[in-house]
């Protein structure tokens, strides 16, 4: 996809040097201490609180000219807000976008991990809604920032503990807590417990960004992240019982697409370019059509 | 046949469009001047300033326009415009004592220095629909007084000379804190708290002001003084070595006076709450004092017993544009999410049923 011509009365990537600096330094803070949220002063963005502020600021002040930019919500790169801060960055900042995974530089995500592994150079921003994993459990954030200080993270283990005491087993399917280097224990964002597994020692560079709670916090590449559990109920993640419906892919992650009212359904993957790479690739699933 | 969902960029267009056509309404109307805006819906164009944090009554009036009449909306619109607006400076502070007052009352005296001033207001108006304003009737102009305006001196400065009140915390030696520069951290200093309290929204406010007055965190406020006026802006410029005036804006500011019981090192005293926006907004800085004088508690060594007087609470949920930014991602898709809990009912359920059943077998042996 070529560069679009941007529009120039705002400052590249729409938000001026200052502030960017002040970003990145918080994200080379948060780079340091892996899971450790960092304030910044989070900035209003021309898009709403809760529809991804944090990861577009993060994107823009990391964002250079000769960058590819992938943005997908819910792993799909057409879904109306992914088209919608897409969009604003060919705006305001001119650069290169494309849906391929494999060529983006920078992937800007709410909700998913691309199902093929990052490489090293690729970073992933993730928005986030509530960076603080302890929030639930307790309100205050005086009182969360002081447990993380002290690793006081027993109320978190009681918490998963009375999940399996209730249900015989830990009923947290998105937003499952993980540890990060054995130190803090940080939100993963609202990904499904499915994509926990590739943030641990991946080869990109993780950043999250949080704007309306004022919070950016990283996974440099090669970290150590590890999904909270017990000895005798370990972490597992989603299965699905059958492969998608379009390019026959298992062990990946598929969204449920009601067909009719008679209660017929499909599995279809929900990283759309994985879907569309496997079927360019000449893969079918049971719906998927002759070849 | 399903095939994966496409076509999200042309829906965002034609919605835009469509959102554009309903915007503009029936052509036969003529559209709305910004200027129509300005003047005959000021109100609303205050609250904008206020709250969008930034004072332009064109760009207050062209959001509305924009917005459909959505005054958060068109808050959101501005706010989004001030943050790319660079910052060269911070204004010395304003001199509200030496405010041209359009409208100072005061609710403790029955006339003090300055006078009462009514000014612009609906109080003691009779709400009946005027269905003469249907059409444009000629208005007559208001009366101006010609005579030079006695200073009105401040209610707390008339308190303070017999010491009944608390006196002014000395004002900041360095820069002020700044909510937009600085990431929030809590405990906030009372300046920092009347700078978000000064944007939040209107209606939050007045809700958390009401309840202190039903009870939860009471301060028997009196109304001490609320006027609204011009100030000078000046900004100190160093290369001329001296304040120089950059404007004039409108504002509203109240200062509530409150009981205060004394501790073992004060003795018995009035307190203060203090209110202080854009614009001519009674309703706001009134609210705003009420929650200034309870969120002090702390400071005052009160109890903390109400949602008023918690600083998380009432700074962190204030801000409008924050609030319904995050209300509204509800409509963003969840699919992945809601997946992931459809697997987790469905698999409690087959439990639940597989148990119920087992059970059912050994009642029946």
């Amino acid at each position: 996809m070529n560069a679009q011509q941007r529009t120039s009365t705002y400052n590249f990537a729409y938000l001026d040097e200052q502030t960017k600096r002040m970003i990145r330094r918080a994200i080379l803070k948060a780079i340091a201490i892996p899971g450790y949220q960092v304030p910044f002063a989070s900035r209003e963005m021309p898009m709403p609180y809760g529809w991804g502020t944090g990861g577009v600021q993060v994107t823009a002040a990391i964002l250079g000219p000769n960058d590819v930019l992938k943005v997908i919500d819910q792993g799909a790169d057409d879904t109306t807000n992914a088209v919608s801060i897409r969009k604003f960055f060919e705006r305001v900042a001119g650069i290169a976008t494309t849906t391929k995974t494999s060529h983006a530089t920078i992937i800007q995500t709410r909700h998913r991990i691309p199902e093929v592994p990052l490489t090293a150079g690729q970073v992933l921003v993730y928005q986030v809604p509530n960076p603080e994993p302890l929030r639930f459990l307790e309100p205050r954030e005086t009182e969360t920032r002081k447990m993380h200080a002290l690793e006081e993270y027993g109320l978190m283990h009681v918490k998963l503990y009375e999940d399996i005491a209730r249900n015989g087993h830990i009923a947290t399917t998105y937003a499952y807590p993980v540890k990060i280097e054995g130190r803090y224990v940080m939100d993963p964002s609202p990904t499904p417990k499915f994509d926990n597994p590739k943030m641990h020692m991946s080869d990109a560079l993780q950043l999250f960004g949080a704007g309306r709670e004022k919070r950016i916090y990283a996974l440099p590449p090669h970290t150590q992240v590890v999904s909270l559990d017990f000895e005798d109920h370990p972490f597992e993640v989603q299965r699905f019982d059958k492969p998608c419906a379009l390019c026959g892919a298992e062990q990946v992650y598929l969204d449920e697409v009601i067909l009719d009212d008679r209660g017929n359904r499909m599995f279809v993957c929900s990283d759309t370019d994985h879907c569309e790479s496997r079927r360019a690739k000449g893969y079918r699933g049971e719906l998927g059509g002759a070849q | 046949m399903y095939v994966a969902v496409k076509g999200g960029e042309a829906a965002i267009d034609n919605a835009h469009r469509l959102l554009a056509d309903r915007r503009r309404g029936d052509r036969d109307v003529p559209a709305l001047t910004l200027d129509q805006i300005a003047e005959q819906l000021a109100l609303g164009v205050d609250r904008v300033m206020s709250e969008g944090s930034l004072y332009d009554r064109r760009l207050a009036a062209l959001a509305i326009k924009q917005a459909r009449g959505d005054l958060i909306e068109a808050i959101f619109l501005l706010r989004a415009y001030r943050t790319t607006l660079p910052r060269f400076g911070y204004s010395e502070p304003v001199d509200t004592g030496a405010m041209l007052v359009e409208r100072r009352i005061s609710a403790c005296y029955k006339d003090l220095p300055g006078g009462q001033l009514l000014g612009p207001t609906f109080d003691y108006t009779h709400r009946l629909l005027d269905e003469v304003l249907d059409g444009d009737p000629a208005v007559d102009v208001g009366l101006q007084r010609t005579d030079a305006q006695e200073p009105a001196t401040h209610i707390a400065d008339i308190l303070g000379a017999e010491g009944l009140i608390e006196e002014d915390a000395p004002a900041a030696a360095s820069e002020p804190g700044d909510i937009n520069q600085t990431p929030m951290e809590f405990p906030l200093s009372r300046a920092t708290r009347l700078q978000a309290l000064s944007r939040g929204d209107e209606g939050f406010l007045l809700a958390l002001g009401y309840s202190t007055q039903r009870g939860y965190a009471r301060s028997h406020p009196f109304a001490g003084e609320i006027r609204i006026g011009e100030v000078d802006v000046e900004l100190f410029v160093p290369e001329l070595g001296f304040a120089v005036p950059v404007g004039r804006v409108q504002l509203t500011e109240c200062q509530m006076v409150n009981q205060f019981k004394g501790s073992a090192k004060v003795p018995p005293q009035f307190t203060r709450g203090y209110g202080l926006v854009f614009g001519q907004s009674e309703r706001k800085a009134m609210a705003v004092a009420l929650c200034d004088r309870a969120l002090r508690a702390e400071e005052l060594g009160e109890e903390v017993v109400a949602p008023p007087q918690d600083q998380e609470f009432v700074i962190s949920h204030c801000d409008n544009v924050q609030a319904t930014g995050f209300v509204e991602h509800l409509k963003l898709p969840h699919y992945v999410d809601f997946q992931a809990e459809l697997g987790l009912v469905r698999n409690m359920r087959a439990e639940h049923e597989a148990m119920s059943g087992s059970e059912a077998r050994e009642a029946a042996e």
